[in-house]
């Protein structure tokens, strides 16, 4: 593969620069700068001197920040295990179905999208809050099986109470599986419609179930894809802060929500920009793990 | 189902508050077509809140004066502080709070104003014609006031044995409304009002003071539903809660809605914060001349009479107080009583370390 590019290499310069340049522009160069501001003092309300201080560093690792990383991971992780436990037989459903279906179905995973995460999240309020959906439709049939047993001469149920199920931790993790779902389901999708279909109808014929077969040979062979997958949905779960803002209780802050704090109420943006620079730490050693399990698992196979 | 449809109304700080960075864009883009003189004759860029000026007052000033506006809108006094914190983008006139005047005024990032072009400062009542936060007047003009205190359900209230929750202590150190009420996520105002709450002024809290706030606050959290972002009157619209800490111009503005009658609105006994909006020129406004044209035009009795009807927020416009109907003039929740008026006070700007060491307090009850 490698021989075709060199042989164009002015073709080659002309698709990539304009990427590159942009990448360089507005990724790294304010990257970099956030990064020194991490380095850095507040001398006035407006000024900043890089003066190369670790001092907001160590003020990020002390046991307040550190409880409130710990907690975001714990989030982050209990939304990627759900949305994998979830999205895995969707995505094999998908896989599996008749092309036509499987576009529909695609776009149905797709579909949220389309619409802004603000009013996703005011949408989901709507459905949970004590007057919302949910509680409706439980009420109806609490009511009508009240009714029921009043008929037939028992004790009637008393009044009915609605469930608390917004504001709470809860509440966090509903509305960020329900965001990630796709995160997870399209890489799961790719990995599993590229398989090889023989090799699960010779492990059907020489006799392992299919819960086996699931197991032992689908899953497997899927590995790059649930890394890739679990990554992309561990990521920006980590960094949510509309999702615990709008959904949480009062102990439902998140890294993400220290962090937007400091850049506004707090004015202290060097504090913010080391809080962010590590939080991007623990997303590379994110990727460096997936990179492991990805070659590790190329290696076996 | 009728109930629980309510969807935060206007608010000053609306839902675009959520959108964050999202909005910004939007805005910035608004004062750059702007600042290439958009369909001719001088312009003057106001940079505003959301819902907080009257339908036709844009309008009616260009027909005055030929000068067009170009209004952005931004949603927090951060996010207003953000945009010019590394210069001004191009604005003209724009509108913080009390305590950002002092803030900004103290970064030099406003410009003094000339009063002699702004005649209309005899309109104001005479206790907004000077201002503790800005001696003299000197870089801001009042626009409207607010305060903070409680919005409640009235029939969730009497079922508890009360007839109004006229204290700070419901929502700060009390467990009659357990799980029933909400907090503003506002760092300062949480800390300032439980100080007042426990007797002190809002201001100048000694240490000893805040570790006693954030023990108490930390003891009431468990019994605190939400620490809403400004959205206090559609969790009591949607029944989520029964008492929330609010605006007085969020509650006079659901109370005007339909099925607003069960609600009510109260400053506790204890006094409260008073905001106020102002209107200011920053640094490195292009049309300083303009812009006190603006401003002066918004002080007139009845381009303020226009703008208030809209909005509904106390005016501190005598000249307006004045053409307004009684139903304005005379309602308590945008008029609060006198005597707890006489016990509130206006936050002020106590430095940047002060407003980092209430954010960490924040952070420390939340992670609690």
């Amino acid at each position: 593969m490698e021989q075709t590019w060199r042989q164009a290499k002015a073709a080659f310069a002309a698709i990539a620069v304009p990427p590159i340049a942009w990448l360089f522009l507005f990724f790294l160069v304010p990257l970099a700068v956030v990064w020194g501001y991490s380095l850095g003092e507040n001398t006035g309300p407006t000024t900043i001197d890089v003066t190369g201080t670790f001092a907001n560093y160590m003020r990020a690792v002390e046991p307040l920040y550190l409880e409130i990383f710990g907690k975001s991971l714990i989030i982050a992780g209990l939304t990627t295990v759900l949305c994998l436990i979830v999205g895995f037989p969707v995505a094999l459903a998908i896989a599996f179905a008749s092309p036509k279906t499987k576009a529909w179905l695609l776009l149905l995973i797709m579909l949220p999208f389309w619409t802004n995460l603000l009013i996703r999240t005011f949408a989901l309020i709507a459905v949970l809050r004590e007057n919302g959906y949910v509680n409706a439709i439980l009420e109806w049939f609490w009511n009508g099986g009240s009714g029921l047993m009043a008929l037939v001469g028992l004790q009637p149920l008393g009044d009915f109470e609605p469930l608390t199920l917004l504001y709470n931790n809860t509440a966090v993790v509903i509305g960020l599986v329900y965001v990630h779902l796709p995160f997870m389901v399209l890489p799961l999708y790719s990995a599993l419609d590229r398989m090889d279909r023989s090799l699960m109808e010779a492990s059907l014929d020489l006799g392992a179930g299919h819960m086996r077969t699931i197991w032992s040979v689908v899953v497997p062979l899927a590995a790059p894809g649930i890394a890739s997958g679990v990554l992309i949905t561990f990521i920006p779960a980590l960094g949510a802060y509309l999702t615990p803002d709008l959904l949480g209780g009062t102990d439902s802050q998140m890294i993400a929500n220290v962090i937007e704090r400091q850049f506004k109420r707090a004015n202290d943006w060097p504090f913010g920009a080391a809080l962010s620079f590590l939080l991007m730490y623990l997303t590379f050693i994110a990727i460096a793990v997936q990179a492991f399990v990805q070659r590790k698992s190329e290696r076996r196979g | 189902m009728a109930k629980g449809k309510y969807l935060g109304g206007a608010s000053r700080r609306s839902i675009l508050q959520q959108f964050g960075a999202a909005a910004v864009g939007i805005s910035f883009g608004g004062a750059l077509s702007a600042c290439g003189g958009g369909g001719g004759g001088p312009t003057v860029n106001f940079y505003n809140w959301d819902t907080y000026i009257g339908p036709t007052t844009l309008d009616d000033f260009k027909e005055a004066t030929g000068t067009n506006v170009n209004m952005s809108l931004f949603a927090t006094n951060d996010e207003l502080f953000a945009r010019l914190r590394a210069g001004n983008p191009g604005f003209d006139v724009i509108v913080p709070s009390n305590e950002y005047v002092t803030r900004m005024s103290q970064a030099q990032m406003l410009q003094e104003l000339d009063h002699s072009k702004i005649p209309n400062i005899a309109n104001l009542l005479p206790e907004f014609q000077d201002a503790s936060f800005d001696p003299g007047r000197k870089y801001s003009m009042p626009y409207t006031w607010l305060v903070l205190g409680i919005g409640y359900n009235k029939e969730a209230v009497r079922a508890k044995g009360l007839t109004v929750p006229d204290s700070w202590q419901y929502l700060f150190d009390d467990a009659t409304f357990n799980q029933k009420m909400a907090l503003l996520s506002e760092s300062a105002d949480l800390i300032r009002l439980s100080a007042k709450y426990l007797g002190h002024s809002v201001n100048g809290i000694p240490p000893a003071m805040l570790t006693q706030i954030e023990q108490m606050l930390i003891r009431q959290k468990p019994r605190v539903k939400q620490f809403h972002s400004d959205n206090g009157q559609d969790l009591l619209a949607s029944g989520e809660v029964d008492i929330v800490l609010e605006y007085n111009g969020d509650i006079a503005q659901l109370m005007a809605a339909e099925g607003g009658d069960k609600f009510d609105f109260v400053v506790p006994k204890e006094g409260t914060l008073i905001n106020s909006d102002c209107l200011c020129i920053p640094n490195g406004a292009p049309n300083t001349e303009g812009a006190h044209a603006f401003i002066n035009y918004l002080l007139d009795a009845e381009a303020g009479k226009k703008i208030t009807e809209e909005i509904l927020f106390p005016t501190p416009n005598k000249a307006t107080r004045d053409l307004m109907p009684d139903s304005y003039k005379n309602n308590p929740v945008i008029f609060p009583p006198a005597d707890v008026m006489a016990k509130s006070e206006y936050g002020a700007f106590e430095g940047d370390e002060k407003s980092r060491e209430y954010e960490e307090i924040f952070t420390r009850i939340s992670a609690a």
